[in-house]
């Protein structure tokens, strides 16, 4: 197919406060091709698609787009409504999709007048149909959104962009929430889509998806567009040199040999609402000297699992046996009595309390050492010596410990987590997502510690999404699905991709 | 038991609980569409007040009946306007708001009747809605009797009913109502304003509650009273909850509360003797609040009630 270019983002600039968020940004967008979209947290990838689609105006700078043969008109810009009409389409990580209505209303909404008095399902029915057999991809349309699995919302997202003729698809972190294999369908659907003339800009972080599927990828920096390149020049090595400004080493553990067994988790059922938060007869063995990853798609069980060592949830069944005794009485204070660490999965609501200062958050799970209190009244100079030490040691960010911790960013928060957690030197350590959301730096320092934590003798729990982070890190993988555990039958990726999706045999 | 029987056998008991829940039907239907779109709108009782008094001095001022409630419809939606300017791009709470709002709009009204007539012991009093005599309909057997004895605006509120359901589940407005009450990002994402939307739905929701309050002053009775309309706009909002947000359930919510309202007006009269009035007079509220805690268990709630939305951030 013969290169035009379709999209031209010219000398983007965007503010917010004192923050240059985007910085003098110019990219082309070629008819037909993948382009990736590479950076970290904070390097302004999300800044620059709300502008394209309107959700912010812009301080400086242009966009145009092509409409009609090879004319490239301006697009009119902070206007939503003008973007659609333009033919971009967007895909947002957090879907837009309203669950009480169906896929096929969610698909039409607003194509339509809001004042005709019949909606025309006819027509809308069979243009949808179509864009389905052409683009390959299938969702039920009937049935409210709520019902439909991630993939399948994933699915009505992408129609509802096509049903409204969108020639340029933008797509933010598109394969979060799916298993490897549904990721590969994903992909393979969105390049017939592209040799039919669609063009595709996808946001990632994920370097394999970028190499093996983009055609060309730009990657963003503190807000400026450091490089752009053919996938096919492009190493691993070299995108990730752009993306920090410097080569970082990739954390990676060296096995050690595991002790023996200071925790197991003994037929462990939970009897929850829903198939998200219940357990079936649950096995779980962790040594020391070990860290044992636990993968699987989010919402089959790990967060049950993850409050369960926290003490948040009791079981229906089933013991857990700390070092040959059986733990009775769970609450979280005891868990953490009997040298449990957790790092939860929700660090704004769960790890931390918004409104209580930095100094307060670290000594927040300590409360009843005499070091920290005399007869209930608390000893604000150690404890301010503690925060300034421990802010120090884990290299804890912000505006000062005397302020909210709201106040700081989520990386800080998660050191300002780890500070409370290791400094206790606990004995098992759960970790939920830890590195989710985090850039490359802060995510290799929570690494590093888990790391550490393991090589002193203790075991870590490490639930994770991210199928990389957990091949690279676990020195013993089991599969989470449906509340169920399964032992990985190899470390392999796609074993282990099919194991999440439930294809195991 | 006998005694309740022959009760529920009567005409005019059918008739009377329709009469009775006339108000609640548009209250709550109002209540419904502000909350579908994603706001509670507690101003319901001050907005129901308003109604009350506006379409009733319009009226008396000489403005025909009609003339009144279309007043009323104005004031209700004047009323939703702030709420909705509040809530809705402002953000603010919305129990706050809606208690304000019931707060000013009744001490509006009452300071309004006081200024227009200083000196009067007893309200004056308008020539109401007469019951309608509709030809076929009128001469059924039973049903006849209990329609025979309903004035026009219990119609208009059972004609609501059906066009509130029409709109909401046959049209793109309702479609985009629904929406943007459960993730208002998915209205935004199709280029339609969620401000708009909402505002609308909040204005016209408001203006169908001061409809209830008319129906007092201009069917029920001929007169304004202060406290006449005695919580049923807090009633509408606990039956709204009882109807999981949904018209045809409304309708039979609040012909229920009606029924039961019926009901012990003539236990009273029966049982008086040996039970105090009270009880009976309680009933109905207690049992409205058994069928919430019924029904709201398994309550679906719109998905971003309560949940303010602001442009640009996501």
């Amino acid at each position: 197919m013969e290169a035009s270019t379709v999209l031209r983002l010219k000398g983007l600039t965007k503010r917010f406060g004192p923050i240059l968020a985007n910085d003098d940004i110019t990219i082309e967008l070629q008819k037909g091709e993948v382009l990736a979209l590479l950076g970290e947290n904070g390097a302004g990838k999300t800044t620059l698609m709300n502008m394209l689609f309107g959700h912010y105006l812009p301080d400086s700078g242009n966009i145009e787009i092509k409409r009609t043969d090879d004319n490239l008109v301006p697009l009119e810009l902070g206007d939503p409504s003008a973007a659609l009409a333009a033919g971009i389409g967007m895909v947002h990580q957090h879907f837009t999709l309203a669950e009480n209505i169906t896929a096929f209303e969610n698909i039409t909404l607003g194509a339509e007048s809001l004042f005709s008095l019949r909606r025309n399902q006819k027509k809308a029915q069979t243009k949808i149909k179509s864009i389905m057999s052409h683009s390959g991809l299938d969702a039920p349309l009937d049935i409210p959104v709520g019902k439909l699995s991630v993939g399948e919302r994933q699915r009505v997202e992408i129609l509802k962009a096509l049903y409204r003729d969108a020639h340029i698809l933008v797509l933010d972190e598109p394969t979060a929430v799916l298993t490897p294999q549904e990721a590969d369908s994903l992909f393979s659907n969105l390049r017939r889509m592209t040799n039919q003339g669609l063009s595709v800009i996808f946001i990632t972080h994920k370097m394999r998806e970028v190499l093996s599927f983009s055609d060309r990828l730009v990657v963003l920096r503190d807000g400026k567009n450091v490089g752009s390149m053919k996938t096919s020049d492009a190493s691993e090595k070299k995108i990730a040199r752009l993306m920090v400004g410097s080569e970082t080493q990739k954390v990676s553990s060296k096995r050690i040999k595991p002790g023996g067994p200071i925790l197991s988790l003994n037929e462990i059922s939970v009897a929850g609402q829903s198939k998200r938060d219940s357990l079936h007869e649950v096995n779980l063995i962790l040594n020391s000297n070990e860290i044992l990853g636990i993968a699987g798609i989010s919402g089959n069980g790990q967060n049950v699992l993850a409050d369960l060592i926290s003490g948040l949830v009791a079981p229906d069944r089933g013991s857990i046996v700390l070092k040959g005794v059986a733990i009775e009485n769970i609450s979280p204070f005891n868990m953490i009595k009997s040298g449990f660490g957790r790092i939860p999965e929700d660090r704004h609501r769960q790890g931390i309390v918004g409104g209580l200062s930095v100094s307060e958050n670290m000594i927040i799970e300590r409360l009843d050492d005499p070091q920290i209190q005399n007869f209930g009244f608390l000893r604000s100079s150690v404890i301010n010596k503690n925060a300034k030490t421990l802010s120090e040691k884990y290299d804890v960010r912000g505006p000062g410990i005397d302020q909210a911790s709201r106040l700081l960013s989520g990386g800080n928060i998660q050191k300002l987590i780890l500070a409370r957690v290791f400094e206790k030197q606990p004995e098992i350590i759960l970790a939920n997502q830890p590195t989710r959301g985090l850039d490359m730096g802060a995510a290799s320092e929570v690494q590093k510690h888990l790391i550490e934590a393991r090589d002193r003798g203790g075991g870590v729990i490490l639930i994770s999404e991210d199928l990389d982070e957990i091949l690279g890190l676990a020195d013993r993988i089991v599969v989470m699905r449906d509340g169920k555990l399964h032992d990985a039958i190899s470390n392999s990726r796609e074993d282990i991709g099919l194991m999440m999706a439930g294809d195991s045999t | 038991m006998i005694d309740i029987l022959n009760i529920l056998l009567t005409d005019s008991f059918w008739a009377a609980s329709l009469r009775i829940a006339t108000p609640l039907i548009f209250g709550v239907l109002g209540a419904l569409i502000c909350e579908r779109s994603g706001t509670l709108n507690l101003g319901i009782e001050g907005i129901f007040v308003v109604g009350a008094m506006c379409g009733w001095m319009a009226t008396w001022l000489g403005a025909g009946l009609w003339g009144g409630i279309i007043v009323a419809f104005i004031c209700g939606a004047f009323f939703g306007l702030i709420h909705a300017v509040l809530t809705v791009p402002l953000g603010l709470s919305q129990h706050v708001s809606g208690l304000g709002i019931t707060l000013f709009a009744t001490s509006v009204s009452y300071f309004t009747y006081r200024t227009a007539l200083p000196d009067v012991a007893s309200p004056p009093r308008i020539e109401p809605f007469q019951p309608l005599d509709i030809p076929v309909l009128s001469d059924l057997p039973f049903v006849g009797l209990v329609l025979f004895q309903q004035t026009a605006l219990t119609w208009l509120a059972l004609l609501m009913v059906v066009l509130v359901w029409y709109v909401l589940n046959r049209t793109n407005l309702g479609l985009a109502i629904k929406a943007v009450g459960d993730n208002p990002n998915s209205v935004d994402a199709q280029g339609l304003s969620v401000y708009a939307i909402r505002m609308w739905a909040i204005v016209i929701g408001s203006a169908l509650m001061a409809l209830g309050g008319a129906f007092l002053t201009m069917s029920a009775f001929d007169a304004f009273f202060f406290g006449m309309v005695n919580g049923r706009g807090w009633v509408c909002i606990a039956l709204v909850i009882f109807a999981s947000w949904r018209p045809g359930k409304a309708l039979i919510g609040a012909l229920l509360f009606g029924a039961f309202d019926a009901l012990q007006v003539r236990l009273q009269t029966e049982m008086g003797a040996f039970v105090p009035g009270q009880v009976f007079l309680m009933a109905p509220y207690v049992l409205s609040i058994v069928a919430l805690v019924i029904a709201a268990r398994s309550a679906d709630y719109p998905r971003a009630l309560l949940t303010p939305w602001f442009k640009g951030q996501r």
